[in-house]
């Protein structure tokens, strides 16, 4: 399912990242196909906010439809 | 030195090297730099950018501060000015935020994989202690192949250490996938930082050697990521210490339910700090007491009795006249900007080390999306509160063209500056309520349909957010205060000359009489047009040499109250002053600043006359129906508008348009 889909709290694989810029952007923030999430906070309709390790990535609408996780 | 991409615009010495400071944003890079250059600092402009390179002098070597990137692979103006600069440099010293290594290792690998000596600089090492982070900087260093250096830069700590360890810098160990793939090149003669761009698929690069290779960007960037987790696990402990207090805080401010209320209750307090403390009571004083009341007879004396030069004449005009460079300029950049444009900066110095910027940015993004932004651009807007010559500056760090394009309009079009919100306010309390809430709603509402027209025309696609949310801190008022003055500072530099040509400007129409022949030119679009007295156009013209003159010009004309608010709204929506114009052909080419600078004469106009004419059709009914109605035919003018533009736009996003639909 996409990232936006999740709910809070909610702990996830990423297994793709459909948009060729977004995915080299991602990397450098840390997010990579397969590493694990957790879903912090999920703004209505806005950005998702998800956690790795101790950090807190904000992510918009648009870039979390275009992830997708699974949930673990 | 032969490389192929632009040259530093910087004269390279014999026996002198060129090192380069790299890192991410906000990792203290420019109090590592001013550590380090002491008082030599140099700024030039980077050719074919807006992007200013500082350099300055460390012994015999130059030390050059690039702009703050998370990779350099020619993603944006500030990634080409880096990858630049590093291709160029003869070390590297990459500035790395110890709270935040996870991500900032990755910039730190692909600094190694260039080939060049690399110093690491663990900035914030003490903050990171606090968050409990343990970073074994030795055993990282080992693993790196490169010396890693301890600082605490706002302290000064560490920076001896860093001094000496400067000239032992070496190559550290490339990644492997890097390794073998440089392989495949290494009969080529050129630097292995080119060779590994070229391997990324970086497109000047090839186009300069004229090399065609298949881009191994995402392959590399996987690998690298990988191998810098690994090696990330293995240097640093980590308990988690984050305060209570601050986490929950933190959580809160992105939730809407509290973040809204938050967000209001910031602005409440920077009005009543901002819009009247500092600018009714210490501008009061710098403006009026210390440069009205000393300085200003003070210099008009010295120019026209010690320096015998007469005050009428065009010399005396240009110098102490009424728009002089040694009157309005000085009075008004140092009695009136200065106080606002640095409280300005405290708040923003105070938002941004407290964490909440990123907050604040997460929780508007979705309203930002609607006019063509992404939530970062927020902090320009409400720059531009204070002064939009100011907030267009601040566009800079907009992700892409198409963002800085609209932010920047938008600024100049329906953000009234903090000079022009006291008179505004000052004027619409005569106005009553239900009229000011007509000014207001207006032109939010000219601020929102432009901003959808503008994001439905233009080619492109929003930019999505990505930020990373750092944890809620205290911000320490030495790093505030720092701050708030090094941005100050950078301001009144790039401004002040604005302010000086436009006053020159401007007096020169004044001498040669065009000020008022532009006036009378106005006079029947103000007067038949717009329904104001004649002493009017005088007001909008002052209006473009200061935007509070303006306003505050209308304040001796006895308006009606619809006349106000008719005046109000397009004296808003006009052009910003004469050094936010100035600004705007800084930032943008110049056929696009024309653009912009005469729609908003024309959106100004079309508006506040079109006010004025239904206001006047329905004169006799009760003035809350009055703006009811005139609501009512903005908003539907404004979705047909939205829904003609919609149809006729086929807006040519190509990538975006396969994941925008699954939402």
């Amino acid at each position: 399912m996409q990232l936006s889909m999740m709910k809070r709290g909610q702990k996830g694989r990423i297994l793709n990242i459909d948009h060729s810029t977004l995915r080299i952007e991602a990397l450098r923030f840390g997010i990579g196909i397969g590493q694990s999430i957790e879903c912090y906070e999920i703004i209505p309709a806005g950005p998702v906010i998800i956690r790795k390790g101790n950090q807190e990535i904000a992510i918009g609408r648009e870039l979390a439809n275009a992830i997708t996780v699974t949930t673990l | 030195m032969n490389c192929h991409c632009t040259p530093l615009p910087l004269k390279k010495e014999a026996n002198s090297e060129w090192i380069a400071l790299v890192g991410n944003p906000n990792v203290g890079k420019s109090v590592i730099f001013h550590a380090l250059t002491n008082i030599y600092v140099d700024v030039s402009n980077f050719p074919g950018t807006t992007l200013d390179l500082y350099h300055g002098k460390l012994n015999d070597d130059i030390i050059i501060d690039s702009p703050g990137i998370y990779g350099f692979s020619s993603f944006n103006d500030e990634e080409r000015v880096a990858r630049d600069v590093i291709i160029q440099a003869d070390r590297i010293i990459n500035v790395v935020n110890a709270t935040n290594i996870e991500r900032d290792l990755f910039l730190t690998q692909h600094l190694i994989d260039t080939g060049k000596p690399v110093v690491v600089v663990l900035n914030m090492i003490d903050e990171a202690k606090k968050l409990g982070i343990q970073i074994d900087s030795q055993k990282l260093a080992k693993k790196l192949g490169v010396p890693v250096v301890e600082v605490v830069a706002i302290k000064g700590i560490g920076i001896e250490t860093l001094k000496k360890t400067l000239k032992t810098v070496k190559t550290g160990q490339i990644t492997p996938i890097v390794a073998e793939q440089l392989k495949d090149v290494c009969q080529m003669e050129i630097s292995q930082a080119e060779k590994l761009l070229l391997l990324e698929g970086d497109l000047s690069i090839s186009e300069q050697l004229n090399v065609q290779l298949t881009s191994q960007l995402e392959k590399i960037y996987t690998h690298r990521r990988d191998y810098v987790d690994k090696i990330i696990a293995d240097v640093i402990t980590k308990k988690d210490t984050t305060s209570k207090i601050g986490a929950i805080i933190g959580r809160a401010l992105i939730r809407p339910i509290y973040g809204i209320p938050f967000l209001v209750l910031m602005l409440f307090v920077m009005y009543q700090v901002i819009g009247v403390y500092v600018a009714q009571d210490i501008v009061g004083l710098t403006e009026g007491v210390f440069m009205g009341e000393i300085y200003e007879p003070f210099i008009v004396s010295l120019f026209t009795e010690t320096f015998k030069i007469n005050g009428d004449s065009i010399l005396g005009t240009v110098l102490v006249g009424e728009f002089g460079l040694f009157t309005m300029t000085i009075i008004y950049v140092f009695g009136l900007l200065l106080p606002l444009v640095f409280s300005f900066y405290l708040f923003l110095a105070i938002f941004e080390d407290s964490g909440y910027l990123p907050r604040l940015a997460t929780l508007v993004d979705r309203v930002m999306q609607n006019i063509g932004l992404n939530g970062r651009a927020i902090i320009p807007m409400i720059l531009g509160l204070g002064c939009v010559t100011m907030a267009t500056l601040t566009t800079r760090l907009l992700g892409s063209e198409r963002e800085k394009r609209i932010a920047i309009y938008l600024l100049g079009l329906a953000i009234p500056c903090s000079a022009q919100l006291a008179v505004i306010f000052s004027l619409l309390a005569g106005v009553g309520v239900s009229y000011s809430m007509l000014y207001f709603v207006v032109l939010v509402l000219i601020l929102v349909i432009v901003g959808q027209i503008l994001d439905a025309t233009l080619k492109g696609d929003t930019t999505s957010l990505l930020i990373d949310i750092p944890p809620m801190r205290m911000p320490r008022p030495v790093n505030v205060l720092k701050k708030s003055s090094i941005k100050t500072f950078h301001f009144l530099k790039e401004a002040t000359p604005l302010f000086a040509l436009g006053a020159m400007l401007i007096t020169t129409l004044q001498i040669t009489g065009l000020l008022d022949k532009i006036s009378d030119f106005l006079k029947p679009l103000t007067v038949n047009w717009l329904g104001l007295p004649e002493g009017a156009s005088t007001a909008f013209i002052m209006g473009i040499v200061r935007r509070d003159f303006g306003a505050a010009g209308l304040n001796d004309l006895s308006l009606t109250a619809l006349q106000t608010v008719v005046a109000l709204l397009t004296i808003t929506l006009f052009v910003p002053c004469i050094a936010s114009i100035l600004m705007i052909f800084k930032e943008r080419p110049q056929k696009e600043a024309l653009i912009m600078w005469f729609s908003t004469f024309f959106v100004s106009f079309l508006v506040g006359g079109t006010l004025f004419k239904i206001v006047s059709l329905v004169q006799h009914l009760s003035e809350q129906l009055q703006v009811l109605i005139t609501l009512g035919f903005f908003i539907s003018v404004s979705l047909l508008l939205k829904f003609v533009v919609g149809a006729f736009s086929n807006k040519g996003s190509v990538q975006g348009d396969d994941y925008k639909k699954s939402a």
